[in-house]
């Protein structure tokens, strides 16, 4: 447990004080998207690492977050901070209905399933002109603020995005510490074992989901109001195997080995930008080298990786000694 | 009068395209059952078929047949290569681990494509010409009778392939049990191989075949995948049948759905039927049930 607060403080405090260091600029920029990837990440790494129940379409609550808050401050005028309330509240509603009905299914089925209900809202999306804007997106979507304090540069939205990273982490550190926790994991490794040990294991599924699409359409609202324009491309099928690349990429359960990934997927387009049409190729390579030779993930795959080098370096010294 | 045409025309060019669904869901499953293995990748070989015979045929100006042929040989190469480069050194990996590889896959397939061909959509003539046949009211191509003949073929050879050749016999013996199909002298990894030549060779026919009607470029693999997929699962992976079923019902459901109600939904409605599927009867329309296992 002691553990567990100090990686929080250290996380915390690199969080705070980061921009100290960088001039201010296109990567500040870049790092607000890095902070609303790491919710939508531990939002899925919770259903997925956590409870063993895979989404392929953690896009749609995402898409439906930013949506329902861009719509309503948009076209209705409404308070944003309100509307990010309300997208909220309904995201989770819609999640916790579907819920039911999906996680019924196991494995691949449950993969196929929510790749589905994925690629129908997005077309939703695309399709309903008159609401969303259809293809050519939705604009005019206004900044949060607090008091006088409008967030309408890169380095506030930096405060503010990673102020709910933090909490998101927090609260997800918390989830994954606590009594739910380990009932989650034991449906994780059976289920058939978690319901024999009394966990309410239907029930506790469709929260867990739940919880995922709520953290989900928070991180929706939030890319609402930074970037002000959205648009279908942005909660496509693609987004939703980008998250669980960055999930499986950090390490699946580990709730900081989320950020690593989500930070690592959004830096990596950024860094082959120079390559310019490779940069696709560039990340497909990386994602099938990093999945070969890290299959547990960066969180544990570079201690190992570490590990098996110093044991070959002694390995080596002692040989030479010993000629 | 008219409805009745209408609903005929679209039910055969939805026939058509619920063929090539079928081809798709076909390799799907093959690669699924012998390794438990989504391949995300296999719609980048729909893609490949088209964009090598174009390459081999518009830009070499080779003869149609013998791009086509090589084209088959091209993408089937490109899917045994994969299985030996990323697929068959990770002996015990999770499926999930596997599964991410060949998405990885398809980016990189898709990037080098888009790299060799540019982002422009092309299309590829038919191969006997583009004068309609009427059938009872209802307009077909001649591409559409080159797509069933094929398909029907294909899925023959393929139905002879699994049951009554030994090498069939053993790829299915893996299917069922991997350790006792070892047991008794299964070269299983080389079962693995095969699976990927024939799914991928099968992607590759069913892209050339459909490329004249739909156009082709280096991004159609995803949606022709996912759609080959939903017709895998909602006929039941068990089941080679069941699969050729499940992509004629989406592509005829679909194409209706495409004229009567909707043709911005077009995309919606395969998976709608997927999620009905799915929520009535899991194991697919004609899959058998599977027992868990404790």
């Amino acid at each position: 447990m002691k553990r567990e607060l100090m990686k929080f403080l250290v996380f915390a405090a690199a969080v705070l004080t980061a921009p100290l260091f960088l001039k201010g600029g296109y990567i500040v920029n870049v790092l607000v998207f890095v902070g609303i990837y790491t919710i939508l990440a531990v939002a899925l790494n919770l259903l997925l690492g956590l409870a063993g129940q895979i989404s392929l379409g953690q896009a749609a609550f995402f898409g439906l977050g930013a949506y329902i808050s861009g719509v309503l401050t948009a076209t209705y005028a409404a308070n944003p901070w309100v509307a990010m309330v309300i997208a909220v509240i309904a995201v989770g509603a819609i999640a916790f209905a579907l819920g039911f009905p999906i996680l019924k299914l196991k494995g691949h089925y449950l993969a196929m399933a929510t790749l589905g209900m994925g690629i129908i809202v997005y077309i939703i999306f695309n399709e309903t002109v008159d609401i969303t804007g259809g293809p050519s997106g939705l604009s005019g979507i206004p900044n949060l603020s607090i008091g006088g304090i409008v967030f309408n540069t890169d380095m506030k939205n930096y405060y503010l995005v990673w102020s709910f990273v933090i909490v998101t982490i927090l609260l997800s550190v918390n989830l994954s510490q606590s009594r739910i926790g380990r009932a989650l994991r034991a449906i994780h490794d059976s289920e058939v074992a978690a319901r024999i040990l009394g966990v309410n294991v239907r029930l506790l599924k469709v929260q867990i989901f739940t919880v995922s699409g709520i953290f989900s359409a928070l991180a929706g609202s939030l890319y609402a109001h930074t970037v002000q324009f959205i648009s279908p491309a942005s909660f496509g099928f693609n987004v939703s195997i980008e998250l669980l690349t960055m999930v499986i990429i950090g390490g699946l359960g580990s709730i900081y080995g989320s950020f690593l990934g989500a930070a690592i997927l959004t830096l990596l387009p950024e860094l082959f930008r120079t390559f310019q049409d490779y940069d696709i190729v560039v990340y497909g390579t990386v994602l099938i080298v990093m999945t070969m030779f890290m299959p547990g993930g960066l969180v544990r795959g570079v201690p190992l990786l570490a590990r098996s080098l110093l044991v070959r370096v002694k390995a080596g010294l002692s040989s030479e000694k010993s000629v | 009068m008219e409805l009745i045409e209408q609903l005929l025309q679209y039910t055969l060019s939805g026939l058509s395209t619920g063929a090539i669904y079928a081809l798709i869901g076909l390799g799907f499953a093959i690669i699924y059952n012998s390794t438990s293995i989504i391949n995300f990748a296999q719609g980048e070989f729909v893609m490949l078929g088209g964009m090598l015979t174009l390459f081999f045929h518009v830009t070499l100006g080779l003869y149609l047949p013998l791009a086509v042929v090589l084209a088959i040989a091209a993408a089937t190469a490109v899917g045994a290569l994969f299985e030996r480069l990323a697929i068959s050194p990770l002996k015990d990996a999770e499926p999930i681990i596997l599964v991410i590889i060949t998405i990885g896959g398809s980016i990189l397939i898709r990037g080098v494509a888009m790299l060799l061909w540019g982002k422009d959509t092309h299309a590829l003539p038919m191969f006997s010409g583009d004068d309609p046949i009427i059938l009872l009211g209802a307009a077909i191509m001649p591409q559409n009778i080159w797509i069933f003949g094929v398909t029907l073929i294909i899925i023959t050879a393929n139905r002879l392939f699994f049951h009554h050749s030994v090498s069939g016999k053993a790829m299915r013996a893996c299917s069922f049990n991997r350790i006792a199909s070892r047991l008794v002298g299964i070269d299983v990894k080389r079962m693995i191989l095969f699976s990927f030549i024939i799914s991928s060779a099968m992607g590759a026919v069913a892209g050339i075949i459909i490329a004249p009607l739909t156009m082709t470029s280096y991004d159609v693999g995803v949606m022709l995948g996912l759609k080959g997929f939903c017709a895998a699962i909602i006929g039941g992976m068990s089941t080679g049948m069941g699969t050729v079923a499940g992509g004629l019902i989406v592509g005829v459901l679909e194409s209706l759905g495409a004229g009567l109600i909707s043709s911005g939904y077009k995309d919606a409605i395969a998976f709608i039927i997927l999620l009905v599927i799915l929520l009535i009867r899991p194991q697919g329309l004609f899959g058998k049930g599977e027992a868990e296992r404790v």
